[in-house]
């Protein structure tokens, strides 16, 4: 391991600069194994505690909704998935421009390690917002703006999984994915402002907006803890689904080797 | 940054700007169908089509709900503060529906003016509190209607 | 405890967007932790056949 990473350093080396050095040693793929092996224990951790903190919060102490009842409870994964499928889209579109303008590979392994988190998410927010609007709408699904950008996303996510497995050629496939993927940023501002351009039948933002967050203390503090634990969620299943992906384009290279020798000793 | 990637980065940033410019025209072009509903004023004034269902959102106007004892139906008010048009159904309604509640009714338009619907949807506000709080707010005005 | 379950009448909506959520995120983890081992035993395949060609 060790001379792996002396290998990693002269390489950054020659460049000066921290920017340039710090940018060197992220596309560098044993330093990022190591790096992401280290930290995953920690993320664990962190994502158990705001998620039995935000459950209890949100499933026990909130306050039932004046007008909804313990219905609005619903609030606690649906509107943290909601946020996270657009962050994770975000993030897997700027990994996808790093990659396009860099060529880092390990970019590329982060664009399409987001694609199936995110459409989880995605999956998360349709469902969980079908089984709150049957009781409160009187409607599991209506064609209103927001729902249907929230659709398209889940059609993005899974054209980005498809269109990686659909080539032969990774760095081909992950060209081609990045650049779909930039075209389909249009849609995340879409899906945040559709309750304020058009009129829906979802209602507008709560968090969100400028002036203060229209939802009581009690109940806004479970939602920030729930949206905390998705945040680490995401962290934690990326760095697992990159480690592999990594893993599976390097299978060949020494480190690997080294890695898999150091296992079964 | 070498002259290559920047002008890579050059180009991503043409190609989102333009597909961003192309999404804008399109959405500006179908305004019209990105609206879920029409309000009661646009009703009235003869915008709503005539010939086939459309969905008309506002708020049910305070002691305007009729329950017939025997049936299902239902006659209520909804209004956006401007105007208001009566709507009339036959069914369950959602568990939202109430007196001061925004709504939104699908259905056609009667030769009467009132709107018999097929579907009456609830719409809630983006605001949450418990019930405590809500009895201690002052009425606050019903700024839904759009 | 009986009155928590019930989510005041909302218990079916309430509990299967949790269930669906957690079930959603579980397999988040649960499929990259299996292809990781998959990887990782296609690795040392790999390389203890190199090895042996070598020798």
């Amino acid at each position: 391991m060790n001379s792996n990473a002396s290998h990693v350093n002269s390489v950054a080396m020659k460049n000066p600069g921290f920017f340039t050095r710090w940018f060197h040693r992220m596309a560098s793929p044993v330093w990022f194994y190591q790096i992401s092996g280290k930290l995953l224990p920690w993320l664990w951790v962190l994502f158990a505690v705001l998620l039995v903190t935000g459950l209890y919060g949100g499933l026990v102490t909130a306050p039932a909704d004046y007008q909804q009842g313990d219905s609005f409870r619903i609030i606690y994964v649906h509107v943290p998935a909601a946020w996270m499928s657009m962050f994770v889209y975000m993030v897997m579109a700027v990994s996808g421009a790093i990659a396009l303008i860099w060529r880092m590979k390990l970019a590329e392994m982060v664009m399409v390690s987001c694609a199936p988190i995110g459409a989880g998410f995605t999956f998360i927010a349709l469902v969980t917002g079908s089984l709150w609007g049957k009781p409160m709408w009187g409607a599991w699904w209506v064609w209103d703006a927001r729902l249907t950008a929230e659709l398209i996303l889940l059609f993005l996510y899974l054209g980005v999984i498809g269109l990686y497995s659909a080539i032969e050629d990774k760095r081909m496939a992950s060209r081609a994915v990045a650049i779909l993927a930039l075209v389909g940023i249009v849609n995340i501002p879409i899906i945040h402002y559709s309750v304020e351009w058009w009129n829906t039948l979802h209602q507008g933002a709560t968090v969100t907006k400028f002036d203060k967050p229209s939802i009581h203390i009690d109940m806004l503090i479970p939602l920030l803890l729930m949206a905390g634990a998705f945040k680490v969620f995401f962290a934690i299943s990326l760095l697992l689904r990159t480690r592999n992906e990594l893993l599976e384009r390097e299978l060949p290279r020494q480190w690997v080797k080294q890695l898999v020798e150091e296992k079964d000793g | 940054m070498t002259p290559v990637r920047k002008k890579r980065l050059l180009l991503i940033l043409a190609l989102v700007a333009g597909v961003g410019v192309a999404a804008t025209l399109v959405l500006q072009a179908f305004n019209q169908n990105m609206m879920f509903y029409y309000a009661p004023k646009e009703v009235k004034a003869g915008n709503a089509p005539a010939n086939h269902d459309f969905r008309v959102g506002g708020l049910v106007v305070k002691g305007t709900v009729k329950r017939d004892p025997n049936n299902l139906d239902v006659h209520f008010d909804i209004t956006d503060m401007t105007e208001t048009v009566t709507v009339k159904y036959t069914g369950i309604l959602p568990d939202l529906f109430r007196e001061g509640q925004g709504i939104i009714a699908r259905g056609r338009l009667l030769p009467s003016g009132v709107i018999e619907a097929a579907e009456v949807l609830a719409k809630h506000d983006e605001n949450y509190m418990p019930p405590e709080v809500a009895a201690s707010l002052p009425q606050k005005p019903a700024s839904e209607a759009k | 405890m009986a009155e928590f379950f019930h989510m005041g009448g909302y218990a079916l909506y309430v509990w299967t967007s949790f269930g669906i959520a957690a079930v959603v995120l579980l397999l988040n983890i649960v499929l990259p932790l299996q292809q990781h081992r998959e990887v990782l035993r296609r690795a040392a395949d790999f390389h203890e056949l190199e090895g042996r060609t070598k020798q």
